[in-house]
C-alpha cells in the first residue's frame, strides 16, 4: 500500500530529525563525548534509499551516518548507547558517532577517512555475487569522497567485475567548507560516470517519496543486472561539518541559501504530503509523540548504564 | 623427504587450500599472467577458473578494501603484489581500514585476509622496488606480519596465513623463491607466531630476518670452522613475536647480533634488542650489534648496491668483533651471489 509507504517513510525521517534535534539538546552536557556529524538536512536520502532496500541488504556509510544508520536499522537504542559509549552498545563505545557498526542489520561499518568504505563495500558486493546469495550493498559518501582516487577506482572496478553495487553520492556541495566549485575540474559527475559500465540515475528533490522510487529502481536495475549504478542526489547539511551548531556566520555560506533549501525540508514536505493523502493531523501529530517518547525513554535510560570495564580496551585487536 | 623450492611451496600452500575451501580467492595485479608472480600463481586460474583467480586494474589501495569488503561477508582473499613497495599505496586500507575492522566491529566482522608482498632485490631493482618495511607493519595493531625463510616455512606459514581469521601479511624474499628444501606434501600448518631455532650454538645468538638467514647460516658455516658455534633464531613472524626461543638462546650464549633485512633506524631490530635488554640484562657479556642496511635509499648501480646490503661477510667481521677475533681470511670462499641465479631484467 502507498499509504503505508508514504507514513513510513515520513516515520523514518521523523526519527532521523528528532534523535538529532535530541542531541543537539544534550550534547552541551559534554556526556556524548564523540565528534557529531550530523546528518540533518540528509533525511530523504537515507529513508528513501533504504525503504527502497530489502531487510538483508547491506549499507556502508561515513562519518556521518546517523541518518543512515537509523533508517537501515531503526536502533534508536545502540545508536544512543554508542553515542554515550556505554557497555550496552554493541562496540560498548568504542567507535562513537563516526564508526557505528551493526552488520546483522546489514549496517556493515563506516569510515571517518573519506571515500575509504567505497571500496570494502565493492568487494562486499563481489561476495554476495560469488555467493549468489541476491544481496546488493549501497555505499554512502559524499560529494567529497569523489575527489578521491579509490572513488574512480571503485567504480572502474564495478563496471569492470559486473558487481551490483549501488553508490550514492549524498551531494551537499561541500567538502567541509570548499565549494564543490574549488575542486571539480569537470561540469557533471553524471556524465563522466556515464562513460563507465554504469548506471546513473540523479535528482536533485527534498521528496522522500521521489527519491525512493529512483532508488528502487536503480537497485532493481543492479540486482537483475550485475550492472553497478551511480546515484546522485542533492542536499543542504544544514549544521556545521562537525559539530551540533549552525554556521552560517562563519562567511562560506549564507543563511538565505538555507532558508531557500529549508522551505524544501524532506519532513515538512513529506508531512505536507501525508495530509493530501488522507492522514490526519492528529495521527501524524500522535506518531510523531511516539516516536519522540521512545527516544526519550532510550536516552534516559542509556546514559545511566555503566561504561565497559577498562579491560575492553585490549578486546577484539586479533582472534 | 620431498624437494621443493620456495616458490612451489608457496604455490602449493594456494592450491590446496583453494582445493580444500572454496571460499578462498587469489588476485592482484599481474597475478593470471604468464609470469604469475614468479611462478607462485601458476596454473592457478586454469584450474580455478577465473573468478577465483584474477587480475586487477592498477588500484592497490581500492583493490586491498575489496579484498576486506570481500572477507567480512565470508570469503578468504589472497592479494598478491609483486613488491612491498607497491603496497604503500595500500597503506590507507591496511592501517585505516584492514586492521582495524575486527576492532571496529568488535569482532562482529573479521578479516580473513592474506596479503602477500614480494621484497625485489639486485640487477638495479632500485630504491623502489626493493623496500622490506615489515616494521611499519608489525607496528600496526590488528596486523599479523610473517615473513618466511625456508620452503617449509613458506608453505606451512601460508597455509596457516589462509586459514587464519585475522589479516596476514606476508612479506617473501625474491632470492628466496630459488631456495629448495623439504617440504612435506600433504597440507600442513606452521602455527603463525612460533620463533625457530634453525641452528644451534652456544657462541653467540644471531636472530635473523627473512634473506638475512641465508646470509647467517653461511657466516655461521664459515665461523664454525675456526670453532665458534653460532646459534641462528628465525622470529618468523614479527607480530605477533614470539621472543621466548630468542631470550632462551641469549641467555645461553650471552651475546647477540640482530640481522635484519631492513634499514635499522627504529626498526624491528630496536624492538628485538629491547625485548633482550628488558629480558636478559644480566645475562649479556656485551652489548648488542644491530647489521642492516645502510642509512640510505637502495641504490641501483652494482658496486653501491652492494655495499647497501648486509651480507655474511658483515656478519662475519662483526662475530669477530665481539669476539675479540682475528679477521678469518675469507679468500677463496664462495658467498652467495645471485648473478649466478638471476639475470634480469624482468
Amino acid at each position: 500500500m502507498r499509504k503505508d509507504l508514504s507514513i513510513e517513510l515520513y516515520r523514518k525521517m521523523y526519527l532521523i530529525r528528532s534523535c538529532e534535534e535530541n542531541i543537539r539538546k544534550v550534547y552541551c552536557e559534554d556526556e556524548m563525548k564523540t565528534p557529531m556529524h550530523m546528518s540533518m538536512g540528509a533525511e530523504a536520502i537515507n529513508a528513501g534509499v533504504c525503504q527502497a532496500l530489502n531487510k538483508d541488504d547491506q549499507v556502508f556509510g561515513t562519518y556521518r551516518s546517523h541518518a543512515l544508520y537509523l533508517a537501515k536499522t531503526g536502533n534508536i537504542y545502540n545508536f544512543f548507547a554508542e553515542m554515550y559509549g556505554k557497555n550496552t552498545a554493541l562496540l560498548k563505545g568504542k567507535g562513537g558517532s563516526m564508526h557505528l557498526c551493526d552488520p546483522q542489520k546489514g549496517f556493515m561499518g563506516t569510515s571517518a577517512i573519506v571515500a575509504s568504505s567505497i571500496s570494502v563495500a565493492v568487494g562486499a558486493a563481489f561476495a554476495n555475487k560469488v555467493k549468489g546469495n541476491g544481496k546488493v550493498v549501497a555505499v554512502f559518501f559524499g560529494d567529497g569522497a569523489t575527489d578521491e582516487g579509490t572513488f574512480w577506482e571503485s567504480i572502474n572496478v564495478a563496471a569492470l567485475m559486473k558487481i551490483p553495487v549501488i553508490f550514492i553520492c549524498e551531494d551537499n556541495g561541500l567538502a567541509v567548507h570548499t565549494s564543490a566549485k574549488q575542486r571539480k575540474g569537470y561540469k557533471d559527475i553524471t556524465k563522466v560516470i556515464g562513460k563507465f559500465n554504469c548506471s546513473v540515475f540523479k535528482d536533485d528533490t527534498t521528496k522522500v517519496e521521489q527519491i525512493y522510487d529512483l532508488a528502487a529502481k536503480a537497485i532493481k536495475s543492479a540486482r537483475s543486472t550485475n550492472v553497478p549504478c551511480f546515484i546522485q542526489l542533492k542536499y543542504y547539511r544544514y549544521l556545521e561539518h562537525v559539530g551540533i551548531n549552525e554556521d552560517f556566520d562563519s562567511g562560506y555560506r549564507s543563511r538565505n541559501e538555507f532558508a531557500d533549501w529549508y522551505k524544501k525540508d524532506p519532513i515538512i514536505l513529506q508531512r505536507a504530503r501525508l495530509k493530501t493523502i488522507g492522514v490526519s493531523e492528529k495521527a501524524i501529530q500522535e506518531a510523531e509523540k511516539e516516536i519522540d517518547r521512545k527516544i526519550v525513554v532510550v536516552m534516559k535510560k542509556v546514559k545511566y548504564e555503566p561504561f565497559a570495564q577498562v579491560q575492553e580496551l585490549y578486546e577484539e585487536v586479533l582472534e | 623427504m620431498r624437494k621443493l623450492t620456495y616458490c612451489d611451496a608457496l604455490r602449493e600452500a594456494m592450491v590446496q587450500e583453494m582445493e580444500r575451501d572454496k571460499s578462498v580467492f587469489v588476485y592482484g595485479i599481474g597475478v593470471p599472467d604468464h609470469k604469475a608472480i614468479f611462478g607462485t600463481t601458476a596454473g592457478i586460474q586454469e584450474r580455478f577458473g577465473a573468478q577465483r583467480c584474477f587480475d586487477t586494474p592498477l588500484a592497490e589501495d581500492t583493490m586491498s578494501g575489496f579484498g576486506l569488503g570481500a572477507a567480512l561477508n565470508g570469503l578468504r582473499p589472497i592479494n598478491i603484489h609483486i613488491r612491498v613497495d607497491f603496497l604503500l599505496l595500500a597503506m590507507n586500507q591496511i592501517a585505516n581500514m584492514i586492521s582495524c575492522c575486527r576492532y571496529s566491529s568488535r569482532g562482529m566482522l573479521k578479516a580473513p585476509m592474506v596479503i602477500r608482498a614480494v621484497i625485489g632485490r639486485g640487477w638495479g631493482q632500485g630504491f623502489q622496488h626493493s623496500k622490506s618495511m615489515h616494521s611499519v607493519f608489525a607496528h600496526i595493531p590488528g596486523l599479523k606480519v610473517v615473513l618466511p625463510t625456508t620452503p617449509r616455512d613458506a608453505k606451512g606459514l601460508l597455509t596457516a596465513a589462509i586459514r587464519d581469521d585475522n589479516p596476514v601479511l606476508m612479506i617473501e624474499h625474491r632470492w628466496l623463491y630459488w631456495q629448495e628444501g623439504e617440504v612435506p606434501q600433504a597440507p600442513f600448518v606452521e602455527p603463525l607466531g612460533k620463533s625457530n631455532v634453525i641452528r644451534n650454538g652456544k657462541d653467540i645468538t644471531i636472530v635473523a630476518l627473512s634473506w638475512m638467514n641465508v646470509e647467517a647460516l653461511k657466516a655461521a658455516e664459515i665461523l664454525q670452522r675456526r670453532g665458534i658455534s653460532v646459534e641462528i633464531v628465525d622470529p618468523r613472524t614479527i607480530s605477533p613475536l614470539d621472543d621466548e626461543p630468542i631470550v632462551r638462546s641469549v641467555k645461553k650464549t650471552g651475546r647477540c647480533i640482530i640481522a635484519d633485512y631492513d634499514w635499522i633506524h627504529s626498526g624491528f631490530s630496536a624492538e628485538i634488542a629491547t625485548k633482550i635488554y628488558e629480558k636478559c640484562l644480566g645475562k649479556l657479556k656485551q652489548p648488542i650489534e644491530r647489521i642492516g642496511f645502510a642509512p640510505t635509499p637502495c641504490p641501483t648501480v652494482r658496486h653501491l648496491e652492494n655495499e647497501f646490503y648486509p651480507n655474511a661477510i658483515n656478519i662475519i667481521r662483526m662475530v669477530e668483533k665481539m669476539l675479540h677475533l682475528s679477521p678469518t681470511d675469507l679468500s677463496g670462499e664462495e658467498f652467495y651471489s645471485h648473478e649466478k641465479r638471476f639475470k634480469g631484467p624482468f
